[in-house]
């Protein structure tokens, strides 16, 4: 676009988001303060992400961006528009094809590749922030590993919930060092982090703070022996493309309680109907009515 | 009595602004041993036991502590994470306000239990446990563990907070004032059970208080502080029926008139 | 030093006055600004000032905007005054914003709903990059059209409440306070509170509201429905004896769906925290859902620890126009106490000096 640098960002701003996230990676689940940069989309917006996304991104990249694992989405579709407007690269909306993928609050159904960045979208990046409000507090506490408080919140939800009662942005121990608020998307996509061979940063812009998840590094869900992690979904078949694994949304049909589920991940759902597979509502169209979009 | 002490301080003095709040204070206690210091607000006694436990710093004299290896650490020289870790562990503090030291929005057994995941346990089942067993040491319903602490009294709360600092079996305890702002015979009923309990788990404790009848029924040894310096120092019941010191001799005085 | 010489001021005050006039009309080569420009222009900022102001009324606050320099909390006040001279004809029938005419209607807990999502004039998706054929005066294309069906759009908790799932409208038969009327007093129901926030300052609002998304006070917010538009306010004239319909005034309503209360013993069910404010104001309405939420923490049985859950502290401080008097007050004469303060301190300081000097 005219009158601005690639990606929006100056190349200096660029570079000191770079030296951030090397450091990100070089210490896996470590909050490394950035000096985030007013963005012209609003904080919590997604405004840590789209720096994170335009300090990596080069000409040659293919961009995908997706929020609640759609790409169709409002927030989706102004992030995809303000990259092809300001850096001019390809965008997708195919997980395969992309080179980097933005996202808030989901990881693709489908396994990312080591030629690949997934870029993730945080609004808090504190995983002890509900259990200590003070920063200064909370940053003695990851220096010294000190995360018994973390397990008492486990315990509690236990005792009065017979379960651990987080369905997202659920704590993990990275690389069995860092404790890490893997943003909020649903305990579901936990397991997808472990192991990961795509690289996995994450920038939350307001509270300003990258970090990031090297490639192919432990990440594990907090539990106890006798209460271990599981993951849950809603127990339907995706109407659509009926996949059973997949995580699935929930849209209400009339005002008398009726409900379709069809999978988060549109790419995913689509995929599958091109390769032939139906769900027991195929033909039903959710395209949501956005008056003015 | 061992021979080797489990704490001591030599010279330590510390004072803010022109007030000395500590004035070249020596102190010593062995594995076992409830030391009570005691003396009037100002007197010096509670700062000596933030200096002693390394929550505050002196401007000179240091304090050894030996770990159960027989190793002398320099309290006031130890790395921050290996304080904290000591403080989790083989240390425990009894605040004379609970509410300083327990959780209030967590359930009694989370608040017990919070020391043993500090320490790695990852048990749900025998955190619980041990919870509801430290629960009965300190005489509470056992049916209280899912409760929240603000439903406790004022006795319950003290008593809770003392299986928290105890469920991981520490050498040493640091109590200020415990019994203070509880009733008389609600004072009697947890002086009772910190007495059993830090004799049959052989506890050493470093206790402040201002109640001479606390120090008599609880302490072994005593010291008593006055702007800073310390004054007297000895066994308790000496000390109380014999004191030395005119300032010693009008605390004990002020009691029995009292 | 005309400060100084308070004493026979008075020419100075209407000096100050005149040359504020002359500042407020600025360069006379410009033209000058009209309140309907004002109010049809600066909509957000007339907004503000009527839900500050407590009083409904576009062109009025057009006015106070123009008086005050654009400077929104001594345009509220500006109302206020002006507010508090009327004369009071009755009260009006409870809002039903389930039937209001809807222009703007988003959830963020289902995608799609029976009435849809209606994003409608939002700035939500817009770059925000200055838009520089704005500055050299802009005619915008018409927007599309789409006929409108008439038809109520339900309310989203309605869905939630069908399953049981969120907790219902707290019904009373009792008169709801009037703040304007009856001085705030503790414990101060939900029908005070709310009032005190819809009137309350922005700003602050926005500011306890962010605070409780950052652990001071947290309640797991989804924004269960946010509608702006034209509701209808009726009245009961006591000389006829029914209900009629007297104009309509803009809103903007949030229903915060918080996450799930409950125990082993009492099903969870997710509870509200609501806002509602005058004109198109998402973020004050957002805000306020976000501490009447906060503020209901010990009804809710809930531990109160951060300052959005402080009732007295909130509604203390939650009103702009109070705040203002009171800081800006400290720019009045203060030489009588700060006169004993500089004598007590001066005293302290010998002393000092004396102690230290019999020690030497």
């Amino acid at each position: 676009m005219k009158g601005y640098n690639f990606a929006y960002l100056d190349e200096q701003t660029k570079r000191m988001i770079r030296r951030a996230l090397l450091k990100a990676v070089a210490i896996p689940g470590h909050q490394v303060p950035f000096g985030s940069r007013e963005m012209p989309l609003p904080y919590g917006w997604g405004t840590g992400g789209i720096q994170v996304t335009a300090a990596v991104l080069g000409e040659a990249d293919v961009l995908k961006v997706i929020d609640q694992g759609a790409d169709d989405t409002t927030n989706a579709v102004s992030i995809r528009r303000f990259f092809g407007r300001t850096a001019g690269v390809a965008t997708t909306t195919h997980t395969t094809e992309a080179t980097v993928i933005q996202t808030r609050h989901r990881i693709p159904e489908v396994a990312l590749r080591e030629d690949q960045i997934i870029v993730y979208q945080v609004p808090q990046p504190e995983p002890l922030s509900k259990l200590e409000p003070s920063r200064a507090e909370t940053r003695r506490m990851h220096g010294l590993a000190e995360y018994g408080a973390m397990h008492v919140k486990l315990y509690e939800d236990i005792t009065r919930f017979g379960h651990v009662a987080i369905s997202y942005d659920y704590p993990v121990m990275v690389n069995g060092r860092y404790l890490m608020a893997p943003s909020p998307i649903p305990a579901f996509d936990n397991p997808k982090m472990h192991m990961m061979p795509a690289l996995q940063l994450f920038g939350a812009g307001r509270e300003q703070r990258i970090y990031a998840v090297p490639p192919w590094t432990a990440v594990r869900s907090l539990d106890f022996e006798d209460h271990p992690f599981r993951t849950t979904r809603a127990p339907h078949a995706c109407g659509l493309c009926g996949a059973a694994d997949s995580y699935l949304d929930e849209v209400v049909t009339d005002d008398r309680g009726g409900r379709l589920f069809v999978c988060s991940d549109t790419d995913f759902c689509e995929g599958r109907r091109a390769a032939g597979h139906l769900g027991s509502e195929a033909g039903a169209e959710t395209g949501t009515d956005m008056a003015a979009e | 009595m061992a021979d080797e002490t489990l704490l001591s301080a030599r010279g330590l003095s510390l004072s803010f602004g022109a007030i000395p709040a500590l004035v070249g204070v020596d102190a010593d206690l062995w594995p076992g041993e409830v030391l009570a210091v005691v003396g009037e607000s100002g007197s010096g006694k509670t700062t000596l036991l933030n200096v002693l436990s390394g929550r505050m710093a002196p401007h000179s004299g240091v304090t050894w502590y030996r770990d159960p290896e027989g190793v002398l650490h320099d309290v006031h020289a130890m790395p921050m994470p290996a304080l904290r870790a000591l403080h989790r562990s083989d240390w425990g503090f009894v605040h004379q306000n609970p509410r300083d030291s327990l959780r209030m929005g967590v359930t009694a057994g989370g608040n017990v239990g919070e020391r043993l995941m500090a320490q790695g346990m990852r048990h749900y089942g025998r955190i619980r446990a041990e919870a509801i067993d430290w629960l009965r040491q300190v005489e509470i319903d056992a049916d209280r563990v899912d409760h929240l602490p603000r439903t406790f009294s004022g006795g319950m709360l003290q008593r809770l907070q003392i299986a928290r600092t105890l469920v991981t079996h520490p050498r040493l305890v640091f109590m200020d004032e415990p019994t203070g702002g509880l009733d008389v015979s609600v004072q009697a009923r947890l002086l009772d059970l910190i007495r059993g309990l830090v004799a049959r788990l052989d506890i050493a404790v470093v206790l402040v208080t201002h109640d001479l009848a606390v120090a008599r029924l609880l302490a072994h040894r005593i010291m008593v502080m006055q702007r800073g310096v310390v004054v007297e120092t000895g066994l308790t019941d000496q000390v109380l029926d014999d004191p030395q010191h005119p300032y010693t001799q009008l605390l004990v005085s002020s009691v029995l008139q009292a | 030093m005309a400060y100084v010489a308070v004493k026979g001021g008075e020419r100075a005050i209407d000096n100050a006055h005149a040359w504020l006039a002359e500042a407020r009309r600025g360069d006379t080569a410009v033209p000058e600004l009209t309140t309907a420009q004002i109010a049809a222009q600066l909509g957000r900022a007339v907004d503000r000032v009527m839900a500050e102001g407590s009083l409904y009324d576009p062109a009025l606050a057009a006015l106070a905007l123009k008086q005050a320099q654009g400077d929104v909390i001594e345009a509220a006040f500006l109302l206020r005054a002006y507010r508090t001279t009327l004369p009071r004809f009755g009260y009006a029938a409870p809002l039903d914003t389930a039937a209001m005419l809807v222009r703007r209607r988003v959830s963020a807990i289902y995608k799609d709903m029976p009435g849809g999502q209606i994003l409608g004039p939002t700035y939500d998706y817009t770059h925000r990059l200055l838009d520089f054929a704005l500055e050299a005066g802009f005619s915008p294309p018409s927007a599309p059209e789409m006929p409108a069906d008439g038809a109520e759009i339900p309310p989203v908790n309605a869905i939630l409440a069908q399953e049981g799932l969120v907790e219902g409208d707290a019904t009373t038969d009792a008169e709801p306070g009037d703040l304007t009327r009856t001085p705030l007093a503790f414990p101060a129901g939900r029908d005070v509170r709310l009032q005190t926030l819809a009137r309350g300052d922005e700003g602050f609002l926005l500011a306890l509201g962010y605070s409780t998304q950052r652990g001071w006070g947290g309640s797991h917010p989804f924004v269960g429905e946010i509608r702006v538009g034209e509701a209808a306010v009726a009245i009961t004239p006591p000389e006829l004896g029914f209900e009629i319909d007297i104009g309509d005034v803009a809103v903007t309503e949030c229903q915060m769906v918080n996450q799930f209360k409950g125990s082993k013993t009492a099903p969870p069910q997710f509870t509200r925290g609501y806002g509602l404010v005058f004109g198109h104001a998402e973020r004050k309405a957002m805000a306020m859902a976000l501490v009447d939420r906060a503020m209901r923490a010990e009804e809710l049985g809930e531990e109160v620890t951060a300052p959005a859950q402080n009732i007295e502290f909130v509604l203390y401080h939650a009103d702009n126009i109070e705040a203002t008097g009171f800081v800006e007050h400290l720019k009045l004469p203060h030489y009588v106490d700060f006169q004993s303060e500089l004598e007590t301190v001066r005293r302290m300081r010998a002393e000092a000096v004396a102690v230290k000097e019999a020690a030497e």
